[in-house]
């Protein structure tokens, strides 16, 4: 089989900070990460590929750091990583980096051949919009087969694909056809530790690079801020409440007095509630 | 890969984002839509919710506001576009189609792809379920216009244009987001961020009936089977009218136990922070916030919880915010009612116990 993988390098948001003036981010010195949702993707390729044969190539567009991420995938296992990278990409929506990542697909198709897969991440931690998979499908009219739980059967001679997937409330079982892109949902996997031979042809592994010329995009209109319809017009912090919380049980002798004056402070509030949670009560 | 894929339309150069002017194509493109999602015969909250926030977005621009409803059966559909007239909907388009019975995307995106074309909205909503989160991207792209995620809040500003504001950052600061020169606005929210209108059952509306030209043959995804949630016992936990949380303050996994008996006493749901997800100390499912559940309690009491903008876009719908922090400077004492400062694996116990024997002294009293 052959499987594309994209992934994307996110700041570890557990150490994201605000600076406290000027409400701006400070990145500096954040470490950033593989979007832990991209990992269940290249799992799953891996299986995959372990199981059928073939190549699993992961992809992503970013600034040139993100090749980090790339050679950290083929340390996992990955076969070859390819990074889209130029400055025309900057302030991409995702309209403008589905179409560059369908670009992207497509010239690594024709290098290397045409996917019966391409993962992406259900969602990544930085953005959260789950909407480039969606778009990339579109783009190049893969079926789409989003919140993927686990592909219960599949035949890449035939090209049929049969998964389960989480849906609101329940799970649907769906017989598909290949080529599709998928994104998996958390959970379905464990990204494998890598073996110490694929770390060390990582280390010295070369991280194919194309600029926009390189991966055929001749039309930059639909790139970065030029391309993106949504423009973003302000970033800023929440309003603070006029009124901070009102401060309960503070020089109260035990936990026991606190507890007390707090719901006393809850029932003056919300007066109705204490019935409500009576009746409630009784009921049990 | 399929050569008659949409591809982006031609005339390229025009589409400059920071371009202000809407081009003329585009000015006829006029109210605002809302995707119902109707499902198992039912219709999702979050698309009554949206028929709210939607009510509120068409009197502003002064236009109309319909819901857009896709299902298999025509009757259900009849029955459901009652509902969304009652809250607030003035036209529903009803497109009912065998092929449309279950949510498949390639269908439904063809479908409301060909609606918007035809009736040209200049607002979509939808909610931010799995389905519609499914739905949306491939309607955008198909449309090459703009979608903004899960937003908290929507608005019309002075030049008619949709202000969609979301957190930002992995949640730490808001962004608001236009879509200046493409249409329809697209914009998807989740479920509970917005309050659900009261229906008027008095209120009527218009349906136009749209026949959708689908062949089940050209389809190539099949539901095969359909595995039903029972009532997983997490689902209620967006409704409860109390809810109790806990965060890292809780130091230990064991701890979760302490806002589980407090919730139990007050009848009410539990759930936990982000990072308590991530720690693998509570299912996915329980987490409160911008990524996990939105809540709209009465009561909420949020123990060992810090309070990041992730977590307050989460639960800023509840009538009373209690917390309980060792840190006088946590945020959460900015945005809660009744603040506590001490240790939450303390106090819960005592609040369990107080809580208890008030409740049961009042029963008696009754």
């Amino acid at each position: 089989m052959r499987i594309f993988v994209c992934i994307k390098q996110v700041p570890d948001s557990a150490q994201i900070r605000v600076h406290p003036v000027t409400n701006t981010i400070m990145r500096q010195g954040v470490p950033t990460i593989i979007n832990p949702y991209d990992l269940f993707g290249l799992e799953e390729a891996l299986r995959l590929r372990d199981r059928f044969g073939g190549e699993v190539t992961v992809m992503t567009m970013g600034p040139p750091m993100a090749s980090d991420s790339l050679r950290k995938a083929l340390t996992y296992g990955a076969d070859r990583a390819v990074l889209l990278t130029d400055r025309f990409f900057a302030g991409s929506d995702t309209l403008a980096t589905s179409y560059a990542l369908a670009n992207l697909i497509q010239k690594a198709s024709e290098n290397w051949g045409q996917p019966d897969i391409v993962f992406c991440g259900k969602q990544t931690i930085d953005g959260d919009t789950a909407q480039v998979g969606p778009g990339i499908a579109r783009r190049l009219g893969l079926t789409q087969l989003t919140y993927v739980s686990s592909i219960d059967e599949i035949d890449p001679s035939h090209g049929t694909i049969t998964v389960r997937r989480r849906a609101d409330h329940g799970v649907q079982v769906l017989q598909s056809r290949l080529p599709a892109m998928i994104t998996m949902m958390e959970g379905s996997n464990e990204i494998r530790r890598g073996r110490i031979e694929d770390a060390l042809r990582a280390a010295s592994a070369e991280v194919v690079q194309w600029n926009a010329a390189a991966a055929g995009i001749t039309d930059l209109g639909h790139c970065g801020l030029r391309g993106s319809p949504t423009v973003v017009k302000k970033v800023f912090a929440p309003p603070s409440r006029e009124e901070k919380a009102t401060l309960v049980g503070e020089g109260a002798a035990n936990p026991a007095a606190v507890a007390n004056d707090l719901i006393t402070q809850i029932f003056a509030r919300q007066p109705v509630l204490e019935g409500d949670l009576m009746h409630a009560a009784a009921r049990h | 890969m399929n050569s008659s894929a949409p591809r982006p339309p031609a005339a390229a150069g025009s589409r400059a984002g920071m371009k202000k002017e809407l081009p003329e194509h585009f000015r006829s493109y006029k109210h605002v839509w809302v995707f119902i999602e109707f499902e198992q015969g039912e219709i999702h909250p979050v698309s009554l919710e949206l028929l709210g926030e939607g009510r509120k977005l068409a009197d502003r621009l002064q236009v109309e506001l319909a819901g857009v409803l896709l299902g298999g059966c025509g009757a259900a559909l009849t029955g459901a576009a009652g509902i969304c007239h009652s809250y607030g909907a003035d036209v529903v388009y009803v497109a009912a189609h065998p092929v449309l019975a279950d949510y498949r995307n390639e269908p439904y995106t063809r479908v409301m792809t060909d609606l918007v074309r035809k009736f040209e909205p200049e607002i979509m909503l939808l909610g931010a379920t799995v389905l519609g989160r499914d739905l949306a991207g491939s309607v955008a792209t198909t449309l090459q216009t703009g979608l903004t995620a899960d937003c908290t809040e929507l608005a019309i500003d002075d030049e008619r244009s949709l202000a969609a504001t979301r957190p930002t950052f992995g949640g730490s600061l808001l962004c608001t987001i236009h879509t200046l020169n493409f249409r329809p606005q697209m914009a998807t929210v989740r479920p509970r961020v917005m309050p659900l209108p009261a229906p008027d059952t008095s209120r009527t509306g218009r349906i136009i009936e749209y026949q959708a030209e689908l062949e089940e043959s050209d389809i190539v995804t099949k539901v095969i089977d359909f595995l039903a949630d029972r009532n997983s016992e997490s689902s209620q936990l967006a409704f409860a009218d109390v809810v109790v949380a806990g965060g890292l303050g809780l130091r230990s996994a064991e701890n979760i136990s302490l806002v589980q008996d407090l919730a139990h006493v007050l009848g009410g749901d539990w759930g936990g922070s982000r990072p308590l997800v991530q720690k693998g100390w509570i299912p996915s499912d329980r987490q409160i916030g911008q990524t996990g559940k939105t809540i709209r309690p009465r009561l909420y009491i949020a123990a060992g919880i810090s309070g990041a903008i992730q977590h307050r876009v989460g639960v800023e719908g509840s009538d009373l915010i209690v917390a309980i922090n060792t840190d006088p400077n946590a945020p959460i004492f900015e945005f809660a009612h009744l603040g506590v400062v001490g240790d939450a694996t303390v106090l819960l116990p005592a609040l369990t116990e107080a809580f208890r024997s008030r409740l049961a002294v009042n029963r008696l009293a009754g």
